[in-house]
């Protein structure tokens, strides 16, 4: 059973149509790619998985123990955040926000979880640091061991390399290729680097005129790839 | 130095500036809270916005001759503040815009009320002290001084209880809906507490330099700390220490008490500015 599956969904926002009859799904320890051109409906596609956008028409449904508020979600940035004050163990533990039902405070439970993640993506001598300090590729670590602090199962990001440098690129892949293959998180990825998504991804999901679905042999076969790779993967 | 105490301690044997005091020290207290989410939200004129709204549902209290015109204020106050913080990020007109426009709007409208029905002779007198607040802090009442005293409690409870939830809605309101956290409910608890912080905070420095003790210690504190927690508990004694120093030198010296509490707050930026430089070297 698919932990996520889009039926024949309409993506748009006030009241315009954007993309129709985008159709996939994704099972668990599944690395899906989304690509295609800037508004093409990539953001949309992401918000709506999120529950942050209902669909115009068609359906999401959540299965093999996946709820809807599972997801742990790697946002752009935001301007907000670039002088933002806080530590990074106060942002990571806010991932743990959505365990705390009713309760005002923090638990040892969830101060466990957040210690535990950070540890995990080795931001141990991060800790008391201020967010606003680290570099790009430090602060996309924060916001990852945030959102993993509010899933087990799923994670979203959203052009997680877009401004890092090349090394830091390829260590955040690398890291990220780590949570699905060896923990088994599930990975959807909004992505521009073609190069590197076709390195990790299991499946693809290009999202344009028209809408491509499949594995990465599919796609690497079908007239998507060579239409990509003629640009060069640019965008 | 000694007559200064003498002078000092003879005025706190009248009840009215050991309730100025009290006052001065709660309403700094609840406007530094929420000082650092509006700065980093960039709503940081929201209080200027929300104040002239104020005055303007004060005007229209007196000139339905009501008592009290607290209940009025605050409820016009809250409205605003709700419709602003919450038509934010969709609305045809932006958020700055949206601000100016209700705020320059009920001073005019409250200002033209008054003046045509004037209940009091001495208008200018009155509309000076709204928007200074000269003495009216001078001249509060038990039952003033007993309501500030509950709605502030309120206000520092909530802000305590709600802690995580503001700090993650203002740093990342996208993550905290996809996590299930209903940022907008928060959102809305934000537009009530710094509603009712601005109507109280009206009686110490009147509405035109309100935005200036939300927004100060704040700043100050973010020059100095790293952590949110900090910055907040930095910026919540700061806030405190000024009102104080600003109180005590406004009763010794017979300054305007806003203004001075507001020009206390400037040098405890300037300081902290430039502690921030020496300590912290090149960052702003």
């Amino acid at each position: 059973m698919a932990q996520l599956t889009c039926d024949k969904v309409t993506l748009g926002y006030d009241g315009k149509v954007v993309r129709e009859n985008v159709s996939f799904s994704v099972k668990s320890g599944d690395y899906l790619c989304i690509i295609g051109e800037n508004g093409s409906g990539k953001s949309t596609l992401m918000k709506t998985i999120l529950g942050l956008k209902a669909p115009m028409s068609g359906k999401i449904s959540y299965g093999d123990g996946l709820k809807e508020k599972e997801i742990g979600y790697l946002p752009q940035q935001t301007d907000i955040q670039k002088d933002f004050p806080a530590s990074v163990y106060e942002i990571v533990l806010s991932g743990c926000l959505s365990k705390l039902g009713a309760k005002p405070f923090y638990t040892k439970k969830q101060k466990d979880m957040a210690n535990y993640q950070i540890h995990r993506l080795g931001l141990d001598n991060l800790k008391k640091r201020c967010y606003r300090e680290l570099s790009g590729g430090q602060q996309q670590r924060v916001l990852l061991a945030r959102a993993l602090c509010a899933t087990k199962k799923m994670i979203l990001l959203d052009e997680p390399v877009s401004g890092l440098d090349p090394k830091v690129t390829a260590d955040m892949y690398e890291l990220i290729d780590a949570l699905n293959k060896k923990d088994g998180i599930t990975v959807i990825m909004i992505s521009h680097d073609i190069k590197s998504t076709l390195t990790y991804a299991t499946h693809i999901l290009h999202v344009g005129k028209d809408i491509f679905f499949g594995t990465k042999q599919e796609y690497l076969k079908s007239d998507f790839a060579k239409v990509f790779a003629n640009k060069g993967g640019e965008e | 130095m000694a007559t200064i105490f003498e002078t000092l301690k003879l005025y706190f044997t009248y009840p009215f500036v050991r309730y100025a005091l009290i006052v001065g020290v709660l309403i700094a207290l609840c406007s530094s809270l929420l000082g650092v989410t509006l700065v980093l939200k960039r709503f940081s004129f929201i209080g200027d916005g929300l104040s002239h709204v104020a005055f303007g549902g004060m005007a229209i209290a007196s000139v339905l001759k009501f008592t009290n015109d607290m209940p009025l204020t605050l409820t016009v106050t809250v409205i605003s503040a709700i419709l602003l913080l919450m038509s934010s990020k969709n609305a045809k007109i932006k958020g700055d815009a949206a601000i100016a426009m209700v705020s320059v709007g009920s001073l005019a409208i409250g200002y033209l009320l008054l003046n045509i029905f004037s209940p009091s002779g001495n208008l200018s007198g009155d509309v000076c002290s709204t928007l200074f607040g000269s003495t009216s802090i001078l001249t509060l009442t038990k039952t003033e001084v007993y309501l500030c005293a509950v709605l502030s409690v309120i206000v520092v409870a909530v802000f305590v209880l709600l802690y995580n939830r503001i700090f993650a809605v203002t740093f990342d309101e996208d993550f905290s809906n996809a996590t299930g956290i209903n940022a907008n409910l928060y959102n809305f608890a934000i537009a009530i507490i710094i509603a009712v912080i601005i109507v109280l905070a009206m009686n110490l420095v009147g509405s035109l330099l309100i935005s200036a003790l939300v927004i100060f210690p704040s700043l100050s504190a973010m020059r100095l700390f790293k952590s949110f927690k900090s910055v907040t508990v930095c910026s919540a004694v700061l806030s405190v220490l000024c009102s104080l120093l600003g109180i005590l030198i406004s009763i010794v010296f017979g300054t305007p008490v806003g203004s001075t509490i507001v020009a206390a707050d400037i040098i405890a930026f300037l300081v902290c500015y430039i502690i921030g430089l020496l300590v912290g070297g090149k960052k702003i």
